[in-house]
């Protein structure tokens, strides 16, 4: 056991991996879903003057807008990109000829799609949070809350990345799997209480501070406390990537084929 | 004595149904050996099995006593020169073999050291911060040769590498072959055009349809190939006046007229002087000549291809 080697290589894993992406086109569009929600709350929204019901729309815009399309389609994008945008461009021989294990090279991969999800998403959760309680002020629990809110953006970029670089490694097309998935957890609050618990938003709404209605068809179960919500989740994440280190181990480079 | 040798036992790989190599078994001393073979013979899927890019449908391969699949010994010994020319986008030459070296596990100082050191051997000096993008094929050429050899390994594996530069960069890149050979790395050459690399080869491997069709020195196996006949079936009106000519010929072993009397098929140890004369046999008497076809499809007429003026330097 190198440990000490594995952290110098994935440090450099994930500083080639951001500095490849940072700027490319690829990323433009995370950015977008990150930057657009801030110009909307930069419109004052005054007119939700009492800051309870200004915590019920946020709670709203959070969970509809970011857990549900923001980060889910951002880290769709990053998260593939790792090694299936990498056998598309036809360079991925270049990390598999180093002497590096595959599963610290996937490891390196992941964490460097966390950190840029994280902080795409992470910033714009602190921003419009911000902005939407500039004129009301944020109250004894505001800053818990948004520290909460932090946790579960980051909690939702490790799940979904990992499901997310996994689905790519499996499905040469993974546009078609991660659309099922969104209907998925979409659907999820209209699903039998047993079958709510197998999608990775119900674990994340139910850390979030404050709940909001999901309309009246909606099958409302007791949200699973945070104490199983998140070693379930992060379990849940670890099985993900033993599988991926599998599916790495096993990938050849016959670009020509792909 | 296996850890001194890179060795393939028993080795095929299958694209699905599609052949690659098959049936491979080959032990590979220190020095230069080129893999020669027209254009899929399977050299780049010999040389994909030998880096672990490609994993063996059967058989095992070693280098150095290492297997692909323990990678971080075995990408210490190895550097590979690959057919592939793309590049991750926006790194420039000098970024990407820092990057790839700080991968490997150096130090960022130890890492700057080797780059630059990497980059003066292939004389890049000056474009090593400018993107690759903006490079000719013979500097991507040069950066993919840097990156090969700058954690200095002892097996140097490189596809094709004389492929898209021009007569002076070539004669350059060979001398730099040599100079690694002196310092007694392990060579793997790929090429299709046999004369482009046996001046520098101390062994070659030829090989044609998925399989080695010969190997050894560089004199071993021209006369291997040359001293095995080669067959030619040539269809006409007149067979008998081709054969009685050409029987007089030392290099024609055999001549054999077809049953249907509008054939013959011509054994000889030299293909160039024997169409040189059948040419000239066909236009001294009026011949009407059908159909000319080497019979056997193997190891001469790869030879032919691998020597002949349709190599395409020359
Ligand atoms: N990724 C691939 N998928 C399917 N067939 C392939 C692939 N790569 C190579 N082949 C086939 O394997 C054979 C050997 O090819 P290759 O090793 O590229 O030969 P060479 O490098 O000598 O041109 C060819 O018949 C080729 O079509
Ligand atoms: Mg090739």
């Amino acid at each position: 056991m190198n440990f000490q080697l594995w952290s110098r290589q994935i440090d450099s894993i994930i500083r080639l991996e951001l500095k490849k992406y940072v700027f490319a086109r690829r990323w433009l569009g995370v950015y977008l879903l990150g930057l657009a929600p801030i110009l909307l709350f930069g419109v004052r929204m005054s007119f939700f003057n009492r800051r309870q019901l200004l915590e019920t729309v946020y709670a709203t815009f959070f969970q509809f807008y970011l857990l549900r399309f923001a980060i889910f389609f951002g880290c769709f994008q990053i998260f593939t990109q790792l090694f299936r945008g990498e056998i598309l461009e036809k360079t991925l021989h270049y990390y598999l000829l180093a002497p590096v294990r595959r599963e610290v090279l996937a490891a390196g991969k992941f964490l460097a799609g966390l950190i840029a999800g994280t902080a795409v998403f992470g910033g714009s959760t602190v921003a419009t949070y911000l902005l939407a309680f500039a004129s009301t002020g944020w109250g004894d629990q505001g800053l818990q809350h948004l520290a909460q809110y932090i946790v579960v953006v980051m909690l939702a970029c490790l799940g979904y990345g990992a499901v997310f670089m996994l689905t790519a490694l499996l499905f040469k097309n993974p546009k078609g799997p991660a659309m099922l998935l969104l209907g998925w957890e979409w659907l999820n609050f209209f699903l039998p209480a047993f079958l709510q618990k197998f999608s990775i938003v119900h674990y994340l709404q139910s850390i979030c501070p404050v709940s909001v209605s999901r309309g009246p068809l909606a099958v409302i179960t007791a949200p699973t406390s945070a104490w199983y919500s998140v070693p379930g989740l992060l379990l849940l994440t670890a099985m993900i990537l033993a599988v991926t280190s599998f599916m790495i181990r096993r990938v050849e480079v016959t670009y020509s084929a792909d | 004595m296996s850890a001194q040798q890179i060795i393939f036992d028993g080795v095929s790989k299958f694209y699905g149904e599609v052949l690659g190599v098959n049936r491979i078994s080959l032990s590979i001393g220190p020095g230069i050996t080129s893999l020669v073979g027209p254009n899929g013979s399977g050299k780049t899927t010999l040389m994909n099995l030998m880096t672990g890019l490609l994993w063996p449908t059967k058989g095992t391969v070693r280098v150095l006593g290492v297997e692909a699949s323990q990678a971080e010994e075995f990408y210490r010994l190895v550097g590979y020169c690959s057919q592939f020319d793309a590049f991750p986008k926006g790194l420039s030459g000098y970024d990407l073999i820092h990057s790839m070296l700080g991968v490997h596990g150096y130090s960022a100082a130890d890492a700057e050291e080797l780059t630059w050191k990497a980059i003066d051997r292939v004389n890049m000096r000056d474009a090593a911060k400018r993107r690759v993008a903006g490079y000719s094929k013979g500097m991507r050429q040069r950066i993919k040769l840097a990156l090969a050899i700058c954690h200095q390994p002892r097996v140097l594996v490189l596809d094709e590498p004389l492929n898209g530069l021009d007569p002076m960069a070539r004669a350059e890149v060979i001398a730099l072959f040599e100079q690694f050979a002196a310092d007694s790395f392990y060579i793997i050459i790929s090429s299709h055009i046999l004369h482009e690399v046996d001046m520098i080869s101390d062994k070659v491997v030829i090989l044609s349809n998925g399989y080695v069709v010969a190997e050894g020195d560089i004199q071993g196996v021209r006369s291997e190939m040359e001293d095995h006949p080669m067959q030619i079936f040539i269809r006409c009106d007149q067979p008998s006046v081709i054969a009685s000519r050409v029987f007089q010929q030392d290099h024609v072993v055999e001549v054999k007229i077809h049953q249907d009397g509008q054939g013959l098929l011509v054994s000889t140890r030299n293909a160039d002087q024997f169409y040189l004369l059948l040419n000239r046999i066909v236009l001294e008497n009026q011949l009407s000549v059908e159909a000319i076809a080497p019979a056997d499809e193997n190891v001469h007429s790869v030879y032919q291809y691998l020597i002949g003026s349709n190599g395409g330097t020359t």
